[in-house]
């Protein structure tokens, strides 16, 4: 039972039952046309099983949810922010299967038996991971909106230059990228920062990689 | 956004048959052009098929030595495969100068070659667009052009095609190998996918109803010099307002390919013979007919000075 169900009934949750009274579909792996045309007008709702920062939820979500709304809305992880959700912005940003991703332009659906790291499984207020300790020691905020999205994705940007994945800032395609203030710029600009605490958010990225090499 | 079912394909040949079967049935991959177009109701597929499960995610060597990349490697891993940075360099450097690090881990190949136009006016439904719904008009033409279409564009839609990717793999002569429903196979030059605007705008592809693109050939490498200068509005994480993919060989001939400035990647063999002439009598014969508008005539310009530092860079490393 996912944290949704144990509160009292939400506007959200009511609509969802009344979905599934209507329709009672249990959507098979293999759609007939004639199934999809009937079901196309209403929501849709789909079984999955996703592990979020090491805890397995089964869930049952209309299938258009985003992963960003099945973990804000559904399991109540709200560390991770939606600002534009057109993977503009990057505040949504998640690890999927060891791989950082717009959390908003992906469906909950294809994520079935996939590992997503959040902020929230990255560190807590009482063990931070050194990214966050990081952010916190060189100011790397201001309003502090973007910031889950940003230390999701220097965490995983530190995690490709490790693996020698080269970026537009690399000189070379044949050398391994170094961790140059460059690269992490290029590496992190699908991040916006409103407040425009980049410089700061460089040296603190810097700080753990120089820590960690 | 709109109802859709779901479902997941088990094989390329059963997914294209399904698509075939269920009306308003689509493809998604990656999703981060689709689901985005969704959201703004552009797009409206009842049904989705997902074709993540396929086992399109590798690159392999052909017999000719060329490499055939899976329909489902995603851009990050395509940009950082050893055998594409030594011998494909250009797509490498095109393909990191696209989008950002999150879209790469996700956006596949298939789909970049397929993502829509980023014209203001097809993603803003306010507005009229032939792209988006037939017959409605075209905003762009007498509206904010700048970052729009100066060749090969109609009186019905100015738009470009975004991908960086697809402009290197146009340079280098790729084929597009697809199934269709019925299980037939076949190969199409890339040069043949992407289809000028003309009067259907809305059509942007030479695939056939629920056709899957399975794969993208690369020829055997050509050697050279691999440039893909990508001139925008900032730095980083912008489309291009022109791109330039060259490889040029230590003679000085090569191939040129622009992004950025027409509904497909656009190549003109012939213009490659002036190349020994300097970038002006390039761009002379690669844009000749161009019918820029005011706010985007600067293109012509930017596109011979683009060519013009790129073919000083390969000068430079022959």
């Amino acid at each position: 039972m996912d944290a949704r169900e144990q509160k009292p009934i939400s506007r959200r949750t009511f609509l969802i039952i009344g979905a599934v009274t209507a329709t009672a579909i249990a959507l098979p792996p293999f759609i007939c046309a004639q199934a999809s045309a009937a079901n196309a007008a209403r929501p849709v709702l789909s079984k999955l099983s996703i592990e979020v920062n090491g805890e397995l939820h089964d869930m049952d979500l209309d299938t258009r949810t985003t992963l960003l709304d099945a973990l804000r809305e559904h399991l109540q992880l709200t560390g991770t922010k939606k600002g534009c959700d057109h993977g503009q912005c990057g505040a949504c940003t998640v690890i999927a299967d060891g791989r950082r991703i717009n959390s908003c332009l992906t469906l909950a659906v294809m994520h079935q038996g996939s590992k997503i790291t959040t902020i929230e499984g990255l560190g807590s207020p009482e063990k931070l991971h050194p990214m966050q300790a990081a952010f916190i020691k060189h100011d790397g905020y201001q309003c502090g909106y973007c910031t889950p999205g940003q230390i999701c994705s220097a965490v995983a940007v530190l995690e490709e230059i490790r693996q020698g994945i080269p970026s537009h800032a690399s000189p070379s395609l044949t050398e391994p990228p170094r961790l140059i203030a460059s690269e992490l710029q290029e590496r992190m600009s699908g991040n916006i920062c409103r407040c425009g605490a980049y410089s700061n958010i460089i040296e603190a990225i810097t700080d753990v990689a120089q820590a960690s090499a | 956004m709109r109802p859709f079912t779901y479902s997941r394909a088990q094989s390329p040949t059963e997914a294209a048959a399904l698509a075939a079967q269920i009306n308003g049935s689509q493809f998604i991959a990656g999703g981060t052009n689709l689901l985005d177009l969704m959201k703004l109701n552009i797009e409206t597929p009842t049904h989705l098929i997902d074709v993540n499960g396929l086992a399109l995610d590798r690159i392999e060597a052909t017999p000719e030595g060329g490499l055939r990349v899976g329909a489902l490697v995603r851009n990050t891993d395509l940009a950082a495969d050893p055998r594409i940075r030594k011998d494909y360099a250009v797509l490498s450097r095109a393909l990191l100068a696209g989008a950002s690090g999150q879209l790469r881990n996700v956006a596949t190949t298939a789909g970049n070659l397929l993502q829509r136009t980023r014209c203001p006016y097809f993603y803003d439904t306010n507005q009229a667009c032939n792209k988006r719904q037939p017959g409605s008009g075209c905003s762009a033409i007498g509206g904010f052009s700048r970052p729009l279409g100066i060749i090969g564009v109609s009186e019905a839609c100015i738009a470009t095609h975004p991908s960086d990717m697809a402009v290197a793999m146009r340079l280098l002569d790729a084929q597009v190998e697809t199934v269709r429903p019925d299980g037939s196979t076949r190969s199409i030059p890339i040069a043949d996918l992407h289809r000028l605007p003309g009067n259907t705008p809305n059509i942007e592809t030479t695939l056939g109803a629920h056709e899957l693109i399975t794969a993208v050939t690369l020829p055997a490498p050509l050697g050279g010099t691999h440039i893909y200068q990508k001139v925008r509005d900032r730095a980083s994480y912008a489309f291009a307002l022109i791109s330039v993919a060259a490889v040029i060989q230590n003679d000085g001939s090569g191939r040129i390919a622009l992004g950025g400035v027409a509904h497909k990647p656009w190549r003109n063999e012939s213009a490659e013979a002036a190349m020994s002439q300097g970038a002006k009598a390039v761009t002379a014969q690669l844009l000749a007919g161009a019918t820029p508008t005011d706010q985007n005539a600067f293109k012509l310009t930017l596109v011979e000075r683009t060519l013009a530092s790129v073919m000083a860079q390969a000068r430079t490393h022959a």
